[in-house]
């Protein structure tokens, strides 16, 4: 399935300092595996070293977070938009 | 039209009692002749208490509008002093503030802005000693701050006392703003349950903010905050909307109440404020980055006193091309991302300096050169801060 990946502005150093990236894939496992193939730095930012997805890093499809999906097995259809959304705390821009 | 008018019969008023001058009706005219807010609602803002946690980036429009707008009560909380490179964006504050307690600042700005209004001050960090205690007098709050253990704290102060969170958190060009803590809806440990560990926060290196971003955030949570107090529209619970100042775009993603979430779900395992540096594994930001602690150091004095030597030092800055443009010590760059690509730039039988701006990057660069096999390599203490603070003065800080 054709689907677009949102990088977030903190990861986009290194994703290639790309917004998004368009990719083949059939769940969110393989897209973020895609991702990470490709940027190899991305990796550590988005799981840690057991292979979990991070808990300040959440994965949506469309709207929808994928926790309350099928997690990394969520289905993916032609045109989704997946996003990653980590935490920022700025507030005053330090 | 009567020169003072009571609130005629809107029970959440509260107060029977509390009605406008005739300076108020003038003062806000612009909100009493709109249906969704009118007397009822300018009543309501006028008997609202609201907190905001931060006078910063966020917490300057924010208290700028809320005050403007007659929130009755607002609680300011912040032990920081202005800073020249806060002006760009902190926009309660002007150039004579230079120096002064911000909350001081702020508060003078506000009193002058709308005197009829109640201004309380906390000059103090928030704490899980005093969280609960500041909080609760208030309706609201408002979550302007900057890190992680903070927004933690105050999140769990929030659901404890059962007060709505209006949050807003920014990065470089991009927002965060929903709304946490309201009844039924999600809190900020729904959404993260845990902070990211120290060293995968972005560094300086990728830091900065535009300054307007704050502006359109804060005034974002403004607007939330009004719309709680009046009790119109849509709240933005249960909504993360995320905004995009390059693209300028914005978007909304579902936010849910998780039924297992440690401090609001149905079964919490937090019930009480916790240490929140230790939760986000902080202990001491100097001590922060393990790195920094191992690998072998040179003060900006003593490379001054060996480069007037004439020692052969090679220097290498670590930083972005766009912050050597700002100010180098003439080093060969290779920005910290790019070193294990380039590192057969550098000359192994050469004794290497490495700096960026603080010490922190250079203090990984060394790490990492040292593991790469390179014997002779230092890390400029305090980075080029410390160079301009100790060795040349004309070196602008940033």
């Amino acid at each position: 399935m054709a689907v677009k990946v949102i990088i977030p502005t903190p990861l986009r150093p290194y994703a290639g300092k790309q917004e998004s990236v368009e990719m083949e894939a059939g769940n969110v496992r393989e897209a973020l595996k895609g991702l990470t193939t490709r940027f190899g730095e991305l990796k550590k930012h988005l799981y840690s070293d057991d292979g979990r997805l991070r808990s300040f890093v959440n994965v949506y499809v469309n709207d929808e977070d994928i926790r309350y999906l099928e997690k990394e097995e969520t289905q993916l259809r032609d045109g989704d938009i997946v996003s990653i959304v980590p935490s920022i705390a700025g507030g005053t821009g330090k | 039209m009567a020169s003072k008018t009571k609130s005629p019969n809107s029970p959440e008023t509260g107060n029977p009692s509390v009605e406008l001058s005739k300076e108020e009706i003038t003062r806000y005219s612009r909100h009493l002749i709109m249906p969704e807010v009118g007397m009822d609602g300018q009543l309501k803002l006028k008997q609202a208490k609201v907190l905001c946690i931060g006078t910063g980036g966020l917490g300057a429009p924010l208290g700028l509008y809320l005050a403007a707008a007659g929130v009755g009560r607002i609680g300011l909380v912040d032990f920081d002093k202005v800073d020249l490179s806060n002006l760009q964006r902190q926009i309660l504050f002007d150039t004579n503030d230079i120096g002064r307690p911000k909350i001081e600042a702020a508060t003078n700005r506000l009193r002058n802005l709308n005197p009829d209004i109640q201004i309380d001050n906390f000059e103090t960090r928030l704490t899980s000693e005093n969280a609960l205690d500041i909080l609760k007098d208030y309706d609201i709050v408002v979550d302007g701050t900057d890190n992680f253990p903070t927004r933690y704290l105050v999140n769990d102060t929030c659901v404890i006392l059962g007060k709505p969170n209006v949050y807003g958190s920014i990065f470089r060009f991009e927002g965060q703003i929903t709304i946490f803590g309201y009844p039924g809806g999600p809190c900020y440990r729904c959404l993260y349950p845990e902070p990211p560990p120290p060293g995968l926060v972005p560094s300086c290196a990728e830091g900065g903010v535009l300054g307007v971003l704050p502006g359109i955030v804060g005034a974002i949570q403004a607007a939330e905050t009004l719309k709680l107090i009046i009790g119109k529209g849509e709240p933005l619970v249960g909504r993360l909307l995320l905004f995009d100042a390059l693209a300028m775009r914005f978007r909304e993603l579902k936010l849910r109440k998780n039924p297992e979430c440690p401090v609001c779900g149905g079964h919490p395992t937090i019930t009480k404020l916790i240490d929140y540096e230790e939760f986000c594994g902080i202990r001491g930001e100097e001590s922060a980055s393990p790195a920094q602690a191992v690998v072998p150091e040179i003060s900006p004095r003593e490379l001054k006193a060996r480069l007037d030597r004439g020692d052969d030092l090679f220097i290498l800055d670590v930083r972005e091309p766009h912050e050597f443009q700002i100010c180098n010590l003439g080093g060969h760059l290779i920005p910290l991302g790019e070193l294990s690509r380039r590192v057969n730039e550098l000359d192994s039988s050469r004794e290497i300096v490495a700096h960026c701006r603080s010490g922190k990057r250079s203090a990984e660069a060394v790490e990492f050169l040292r593991s790469a096999g390179f014997r002779k390599v230092l890390n400029l203490k305090g980075g080029i801060l410390a160079w301009s603070d100790e060795v040349d003065a004309s070196v602008p800080k940033y």
